[in-house]
């Protein structure tokens, strides 16, 4: 440090001089680049930009100067100081990427592990296919009707065209309800919501019917006494067997994919005439592509319409029923129907909320 | 039924008999289903007749075991070893020698057994591949065979079985008959009818018959044989036949009256006419008689039962099985042969009553062409003239009037109309034709050509042009019908029922709950295990009157006893946390039961007879339930598990709510099987529509469930279709967030509190929200400090702290005037 009155010369002010500040420049930089981490530039960083720093100590001492030298003396220190605040700047920034590179890299965990703190839920497959083959048939216009489970046998059997003792109404065996004289059974086919709809709706009618029904079958691999179906049934004029046949092609399509198609062979049920068996080509039947039976089907006997107050000499149409417990059977290769019965958490799990 | 092709084909005019599978091609094509097709044999090598020369009895087994000397050729004699004890010396048998191969690749060579050294086997029918008869050797009738005739030929091995399954509409294909006219007009082939037997006038009646009972019987006709040899053996062709077709063979006159029911389809009966005592009256049994039938069963009759009696009483049920008392026996030769058509309903319900389905019934429920008796009795009546030298009496009795079938007309293009195609002219006349129909074509006033068919007496089912129509279509084939999809209509989709529906069902699954789906059937004692009272509503069931498990003999009221069921299947095959739902409808009986009214089919119901019909079911809602039990949540390596409480279950019944569109109240309440201190009743507005909570001890430990079970349980048709159509405001201006903490007494329910809070702190309120619940020492004996947090909202400003403040003052007031509130120091 120089005296007040001492002749001026800046280049005698060591400390101003510019040997001393590219040194402290140059320390400057070193200290930087020789931190590891933010803290240990944190640490270095007084002595380099702090007030006791040298190039802030050099700058004191520009007050003692001439003036015509202050100038000059000033813009070498305000230079150095410069420099040493961009090599403190550029290491920070490198050092604060590391930082936050380290941080995500101590913060990442083993995303593999498993996670399965709620139980997933699932809905019965049956229920997800009836809701599709309703959404089938919507698409096509149909809407969806619905009926009791217990039904009179008028529903059931009388108006659907079953005689009294006619051998077609102890082919489904049939649950009676109690007292014997009821004339209530539990519905043995979804075909009396045909019945229900035609005395309802106005026509013309086009409607399917997915439900639960029960015929006295003992449990088996191939059985079940309480199984579901879905009905069919379209009432309109000029309506053809060859109308039924379309719509059936285009519901095998929907189900089993876009190869599929449907073959009638001629059958009998009271309440169609003429009455077929379906079979439903299907291409991933087990051993190869095949027919499989899949349900049955006709244009709806006119005494059921007579009986409803349909004119069957305005109006014609045709109905078909399948069971759903089959198709999810053969569609998806279950090799045994009471798995579908018994609600062992493990056989409908796999099915979700959707299958 | 089943038929021999060789059978079948006889009476087809064939220049080259298809294969079988071509004919079963052909059956299931025009609507006969074939159940199976079955090659006889297969067999090789050497079978040949024998003859039993001599038969030694080995008597150091344990079983009778025969070492026999049988002639198999001329000058040759073979020592076989045999099991079956049904011949005796010189009996004509089958034998099998050594490098014969039968069905099942059964090789037959000389072996050693049984001590002796046997040379061949000596066949029962099954093991020759015709039929299932192992009750014995097969043996042959006398003369058919020589020693050393070549078997293969005599046992007609080159041939097949058809199966076949006729609907229950065709009666007439229950026959050779209908089943060759079948094929005869699938395969358009000339068709040779076998019942076109030559019917000589009677002279006089063959036997006094009075029919009392018009309705059961439509027609009765009797022919006499005098004379049978009744050691006349069956033919063995006639045998053969019967075998295949699933007979046995029991005597000349019974089998001569099976083969003509398989031929011709009209069931016979043949009565041993020394043990008829007086004429014969059909009638319906009285009260109280009795009948021993051929099966050797004493059966009670019903008064519905349709009989034949004579002078000691009933002696046949009617169509469906013969008396012992008048039965042909092993000495009979004085036979009426008997052929009638019966009520189809009345023998249906015999049949079912009795538990006794036999080959004659089961052609009489489906209608027996009424044209055929005369003509069957006569094809029997020569069968045993001619294999029993039995003498035809001259008489016949022929009684009643059976009804014909009708004409029927149609348009003449109906059937085209009917499967969408245009058939080639003449088809439908020509089709109707061939199937027997008389069929006359004619214009009608309004220049549309009609055509009318008489049906053939064996068509009984053909009364309705629909029916003449599916004739028509089937035997031009279905496959010839176009895949054309109808105009579609305008659907209104998913109804908001089912719409909702579906969205509860989703829900729930989404929610962890898995769906299963038990049957309705339960058992009453269950509700002794819920410890129902005894005039408990659940109770009141609707029994099944013939229910699979005897126990399970009535419909659900609730879904919770089938869901229990299914959790304990689950937790016995080693499940530990299970969350188990149902959606299914219930049954519940009205509290009175209106008749189901009585009503035709001729015409639709009127409103008030439909309105009748609907009220006489049970109400069925659909109802949903769930059950849990374990863990709601499981632990981890995220930490410990959470247990499922009453407070899921009650949450999922609200989330049931929400998903419908509705927000549930949740009300304390104390209903069994539920906990009684845990059971929340759900309702819409001050409507219960279900309960929720945990599950009472007594009934955990009465089903051997876990503790702590839980379950709901609602209505879902109870749930009001509330038009959900929210129409929210956002406001886009800060909150001000106030909590505040209150003691109430223990018994006031918390919804009530957050209830008034709710209501009184105004409409700057957007939420309000409790987050914690303290009972102990602060907040005093009997109280509970309730703390909630406040958010206020303006819709329009910013809020002032002030003006929040001044809002949560005042509901704290309410809180505190309404259910003695004290806000916590």
């Amino acid at each position: 440090m120089s005296g007040a009155n001492d002749p001026y010369d800046p280049k005698q002010v060591a400390a101003l001089s510019a040997e001393n500040l590219d040194a402290a420049v140059q320390k400057a930089r070193e200290a930087f680049a020789g931190a590891a981490d933010l803290e240990a530039l944190a640490a270095v960083k007084p002595g380099h930009l702090g007030d006791r720093s040298p190039v802030l100590l050099a700058r004191r001492e520009i007050g003692a100067l001439p003036p015509k030298a202050k100038a000059e003396a000033g813009k070498r220190v305000n230079e150095a100081q410069s420099a040493i605040r961009t090599a403190f700047d550029e290491r920070f920034a490198v050092l604060q990427v590391e930082r936050d590179e380290r941080v995500l890299r101590e913060e990442s965990v083993d995303v593999t592990l498993p996670w399965d703190r709620f139980p997933r839920g699932a809905r019965h497959p049956i229920t997800t296919l009836a809701e599709r083959i309703g959404d089938v048939f919507v698409a096509m216009g149909y809407e969806i009707a619905e009926g009791p489970e217990l039904e009179t046998e008028w529903f059931n059997f009388d108006a659907l065209n079953f005689g009294k003792d006619h051998p077609a109404r102890s082919m489904q065996d049939t649950f009676y309800i109690a007292p014997g004289d009821s004339q209530l059974v539990l519905r043995t086919h979804t075909s009396p919501v045909q019945a229900r709809t035609l005395l309802e709706r106005e026509l013309p009618v086009y409607v399917v019917c997915p439900g639960r029904t029960f015929r006295t079958d003992e449990l088996d691999a191939t059985h079940t006494p309480v199984f579901h179906q879905v009905e069919g049934l379209a009432i309109d004029k000029g309506l053809t067997m060859g109308h039924l046949k379309g719509t059936l092609d285009a519901f095998a399509r929907s189900m089993f994919g876009e190869d599929s198609k449907t073959r009638l062979r001629p059958s009998f049920f009271p309440f169609t005439e003429p009455s077929a068996e379906v079979d439903v080509w299907f291409p991933e039947k087990k051993g190869g592509a095949g027919w499989v039976e899949w349900g049955g089907c006709g244009m709806v006997n006119p005494n059921v319409l007579r009986a409803t107050g349909v004119d069957p000499d305005v109006y014609s149409g045709f109905a078909f029923g399948m069971g759903l417990e089959r198709t999810l059977q053969f569609r998806n290769g279950l090799p045994d129907m009471r798995d579908m019965v018994e609600g062992d958490v493990r056989f409908t799990q796999p099915f979700g909320t959707e299958a | 039924m089943r038929v021999p092709v060789s059978w079948l084909v006889e009476h087809l005019g064939f220049d080259e008999v298809p294969t079988p599978d071509e004919l079963a091609e052909a059956f299931t094509r025009i609507g006969i289903e074939v159940e199976e097709v079955t090659p006889l044999g297969p067999v090789t090598g050497p079978i040949v007749a024998g003859r039993v020369v001599e038969i030694e009895e080995l008597t150091e087994f344990k079983k009778p075991i025969r070492y026999c000397k049988v002639e198999v050729g001329p000058e040759q004699v073979n020592q076989i070893i045999c099991g079956a004890t049904n011949f005796v010396e010189g009996d004509s048998v089958v034998v099998a020698l050594p490098g014969a191969v039968l069905p099942g690749d059964f090789a037959i060579a000389e072996r050693k057994t049984y001590g002796r050294v046997s040379q061949g086997m000596i066949c029962a029918a099954d093991e020759l591949g015709i039929g299932d008869d192992h009750s014995g050797i097969l043996v042959l009738p006398t003369g058919t065979a020589q020693p050393g005739d070549d078997a293969m030929e005599l046992l007609g091995l080159n041939d097949s079985v058809i199966e076949l399954a006729p609907t229950p509409d065709r009666g007439y294909a229950f026959s050779v008959r209908g089943l060759a006219r079948e094929i005869a007009c699938a395969l358009e082939v000339p068709f040779g009818d076998p019942g076109t037997v030559e019917v000589p006038e009677p002279e006089g009646e063959a036997w006094p018959v009075h029919i009392e009972d018009r309705p059961g019987c439509s027609r009765f006709v009797a022919r006499r044989v005098t004379g049978v040899d009744p050691t006349a053996p069956t033919p063995w062709w006639m045998r053969r036949r019967l075998m295949l077709a699933g007979m046995r063979s029991i005597s000349l006159p019974v089998d001569v009256t099976n083969y003509v029911m398989l031929e011709l389809g009209q069931p016979l009966h043949a009565f041993d006419a020394a043990s008829l005592s007086g004429a014969l009256t059909v009638r319906r049994a009285l009260a109280g008689e009795k009948l021993t039938t051929l099966d050797d069963q004493v059966r009670a009759l019903d008064v519905d039962d349709i009989v034949i009696a004579d002078d000691s009483g009933v002696i046949s049920l009617a169509g469906v099985m013969g008396g012992a008392s008048t039965e042909v026996g092993d000495s009979s030769s004085d036979i009426l042969l008997e052929a009638a058509n019966w009520d189809p309903a009345s023998i249906a319900r015999t049949v079912r009553r009795h538990k006794l389905p036999s080959e004659a019934a089961k052609r009489f429920e489906r209608t027996v062409d009424p044209a055929l008796a005369p003509v069957a009795l006569e094809r029997a009546a020569k069968l045993l003239n001619h294999y029993a030298e039995g003498q035809i009496k001259p008489g016949r009795t022929d009684v009643g009037a059976p009804a014909l079938p009708e004409p029927v007309s149609m348009p003449i293009d109906l059937p085209d109309r009917v499967a969408g195609v245009r058939y080639a002219r003449g088809v439908t006349a020509r089709r109707l034709g061939q199937i027997g129909c008389q069929v006359s074509v004619t214009t009608s006033e309004e220049g549309q050509t009609i055509v009318t068919a008489v049906p053939p007496t064996w068509r009984a089912d053909l009364v309705q042009p629909a029916d003449l129509v599916e004739e028509v279509l089937r035997l031009e084939g279905y496959d010839t019908i176009p895949s054309v999809l109808p105009p579609a209509p305008a659907g209104r989709g998913l109804t908001e029922q089912q719409r909702r529906r579906r969205t509860v069902w989703r829900t729930l699954a989404e929610d962890g709950f898995v769906e299963v789906k038990p049957f309705p059937f339960i058992d009453p004692s269950v509700f002794d295990a819920f410890g129902l009272a005894a005039d408990d509503i659940r109770r009141n069931t609707v029994g099944v009157l013939n229910p699979l498990e005897a126990d399970k003999n009535v419909l659900a009221t609730t879904l919770l006893p089938g869901l229990l069921e299914t959790l304990q299947r689950n937790l016995a095959r080693g499940a530990k946390d299970v969350s188990l739902y149902n959606i299914a409808q219930v049954t519940l009986p009205r509290a009175q039961q209106v008749p189901v009214p009585s009503l035709g089919v001729d015409r639709r119901p009127t409103e008030a007879e439909v309105a009748s019909l609907l009220a006489s079911l049970p109400n069925q809602p659909l109802h949903v339930a769930g059950v849990l039990t374990g863990h709601r949540e499981l632990a981890g390596w995220w930490g410990k598990g959470r247990l499922a409480d009453w407070s899921d279950a009650v949450e999922a019944a609200r989330r049931v709510g929400a998903a419908y569109g509705v927000t549930l109240r949740v009300v304390s309440s104390d209903l069994l099987p539920w906990h009684p201190g845990r059971c929340a009743e759900l309702r819409v507005g001050d409507w219960p529509v279900g309960h929720a909570g945990e599950l009472h001890p007594k009934v955990v430990e009465a089903l051997g469930l876990p503790k702590r079970t839980v379950a709901f349980e609602l209505d879902l048709d109870a749930l009001p279709l509330d038009d959900h159509r929210p129409a929210p405001m956002v406001s886009a201006y800060p909150p001000v967030l106030l909590d505040v903490a209150l003691v109430v007494d223990a018994s006031v329910p918390v919804q009530s509190v957050s209830e008034v809070l709710g209501a009184s702190a105004g409409d700057l309120l957007e939420d309000i929200r409790l987050f914690d619940v303290y009972t102990g020492e602060q907040a005093g004996e009997g109280k509970k400090s309730l703390a909630y947090s406040l958010r206020f909202r303006a819709p329009d400003r910013t809020l002032t702290v002030e003006e929040a403040t001044s809002a949560r003052d005042a509901a704290v007031a309410a809180a505190a005037e309404r259910l003695g509130a004290a806000l916590r120091a």
